[in-house]
């Protein structure tokens, strides 16, 4: 006998977003309503009645007007800060079902529930429990592979007598034959619209037909990705469980403004802001970046004005995590870069060649120059306990221009004193 | 059925309970011992006191004046527990036709009832056919003197 069988856990948070929204708006429950992406450009996440109206995912909110008008659904712009905070308590309490889970999303944790007594009363519990404790519905997936469990939670959120729990571990041979005959191959983790479509030339259309596919064939025309693939659903592990997220090897952060920006200070302004939250990143992780890029974007979808698309990287003299300086470099390069005449949609900055503090590599010709870290324990303190955007490098938050257009937020609920809801 | 091969790690259970060491904070000198080193204790912090369960607790503020009898007024901060069972004669905040209510659940023989602690105010009975749920339970109240 080899080891025993993996009872891989995926638990699943339902229309996450929307959910959140609806903890502290009991009046919500059965209203349609969907949450839209920054800027409130698209659909990110629906409720069940939302989804039956037609809403699709992803879908610009205005080309959803007119429905949205017929049937009164409401919409919501994220809010990042209670969601944040919502999948943090979730996670947590899932933290304390098994030794062993990884973080998958922010909705989605694997908990590794092999060799625990009485699996099937353990997930319904985990499902209401979160649910009591949080308010958020979650489906529980139990699979031997990471694949395997994420198929198991798309049946336990599609087939209502599953009661939001699908272990696939417990089917006879059969029973997992017929089941994967019925799913389409798509549904797959990680096989994408395009695969889908390669695939199915290949008359691979179910997720059966990808488990019993020629593997020399596969490989050959897929890749090694897609063998990992199949033997994920052959039920041999091949993706490990990561409990301990791998340090960012790259931090990107970018934005598109509100309105058009044609002023270079506004741009140097938006881009201090990006440099402080990446900067803030690097030092969480105590690390520092060896590289920025910077890019500006005019508005793609514009056609009748002029496109400009910009993008400049230097190595830093030396690698750092300070906000001060690396801010010096990203107005420099923005400078370098603007063009009067352009209306700009779209600007951010990349740090890469990430590395651990630790590894610090003085130079000979380069004077070190000190890097203000304890000013910036200082600014990193004074956001986190009075709120993000406290203390800012001067240049930020002079202009308002840039920032993102959020009309329909909710309050800041469990992060902000005067949010607390009303009872 | 196929497994791998060499045996995935077994969990190994760690008890939740934290075990707490006490820290004298400050150098002794050699001479004369700090009469007060013996005495060293952690100060008294409001989040271990107040809450049981950080995952599970939310603030909500108080609108009306129903529980004022029990002194729960208007603006007043609630401190509410979700992981608690909610039985016969706890505060609760409860969710009556998808409306948020504060009141003390009354739940005898079958029948529940929200009682509120002002005597202007009538009590609820739960119909049948009601939608009725306790988000959570009410633990402390929080209200400003100063």
């Amino acid at each position: 006998m080899g080891s025993p069988v993996q009872q891989l856990a995926l638990v699943d948070c339902n229309n996450f977003y929307v959910s959140c929204e609806r903890v502290f708006r009991p009046d919500l429950a059965r209203v349609p309503m969907v949450v839209l992406s920054n800027n409130d450009g698209c659909v990110v996440s629906r409720s069940n009645e939302a989804r039956a109206l037609g809403i699709k995912m992803g879908q610009p909110w205005f080309e959803c007007k007119e429905l949205a008008e017929q049937h009164s659904i409401l919409a919501f712009s994220s809010n990042y800060a209670l969601y944040a905070d919502l999948s943090n308590r979730v996670m947590s309490i899932l933290s304390n079902f098994a030794p062993r889970h990884e973080v998958y999303s922010i909705d989605e944790c694997f908990v590794d529930l092999t060799g625990i007594p009485k699996l099937r009363e353990v997930s319904y519990a985990m499902r209401a429990r979160v649910g009591q404790w949080t308010g958020i519905p979650v489906c529980v997936g139990i699979g031997p592979t990471k694949t395997l469990a994420k198929l198991a939670n798309h049946v336990a959120k599609k087939h209502p007598r599953s009661r939001g729990v699908f272990n696939y571990n417990a089917l006879t041979p059969a029973q997992k034959a017929n089941l994967l005959q019925h799913i389409p191959v798509e549904e797959v983790w990680g096989v994408g619209r395009k695969l889908t479509k390669k695939l199915a030339r290949h008359g691979i259309e179910t997720v059966h037909d990808l488990q019993q596919a020629h593997v020399p064939t596969l490989r050959a025309e897929f890749g090694v990705v897609m063998e990992k693939i199949q033997r994920e659903l052959q039920e041999i592990p091949c993706i490990e469980l990561r409990e301990i997220q791998p340090d960012r090897q790259q931090i990107i952060v970018s934005r598109s403004f509100g309105n058009m920006v044609t002023e270079l200070p506004v741009l140097q302004d938006a881009l201090s802001a990006f440099v402080a939250n990446a900067c803030a990143k690097l030092r969480a992780q105590s690390s520092h970046a060896a590289v920025i890029q910077v890019f500006l974007q005019t508005n793609r979808f514009r056609k009748d004005l002029p496109q400009y698309m910009p993008s400049l990287a230097v190595p830093l003299p030396y690698p750092t995590n300070d906000s001060l300086g690396v801010n010096r470099w990203a107005a420099a390069l923005c400078e370098r870069m603007f063009r009067p005449d352009y209306q700009y949609k779209k600007a951010g900055i990349v740090l890469c060649e990430i590395s651990p503090v630790t590894q610090r590599q003085g130079d000979l010709l380069e004077p070190q120059i000190p890097c203000n870290e304890r000013l910036m324990k200082a600014l990193d303190a004074l956001n986190q306990r009075y709120g993000r955007g406290t203390v800012k490098v001067s240049t930020q938050g002079a202009y308002r221009d840039w920032q993102m257009r959020q009309e329909r937020k909710s309050p800041n609920y469990t992060t902000a004193w005067d949010d607390v809801p009303l009872v | 059925m196929k497994a791998a091969l060499d045996s995935p790690p077994q969990p190994v259970f760690i008890p939740e309970q934290k075990a707490w060491l006490q820290v004298c904070g400050w150098k002794v000198p050699a001479g004369f011992p700090s009469p007060a080193a013996d005495h060293t204790r952690k100060r008294i912090d409001l989040n271990e006191r107040l809450i049981r369960n950080g995952d599970t607790t939310y603030v909500l503020k108080v609108k009306g004046d129903s529980m004022i009898d029990i002194g729960i007024y208007e603006g007043d901060a609630l401190l509410v527990d979700r992981s608690l069972d909610a039985r016969h004669g706890n505060i609760v905040l409860a969710v009556l036709n998808n409306e948020f209510t504060v009141k003390r659940l009354h739940k005898r023989g079958g029948v529940i009832k929200l009682i509120p602690e002002n005597t202007r105010y009538p009590t609820i009975t739960v119909k049948e056919g009601e939608e009725f749920d306790v988000w959570g339970v009410v633990t402390y109240n929080l209200h400003k003197l100063y």
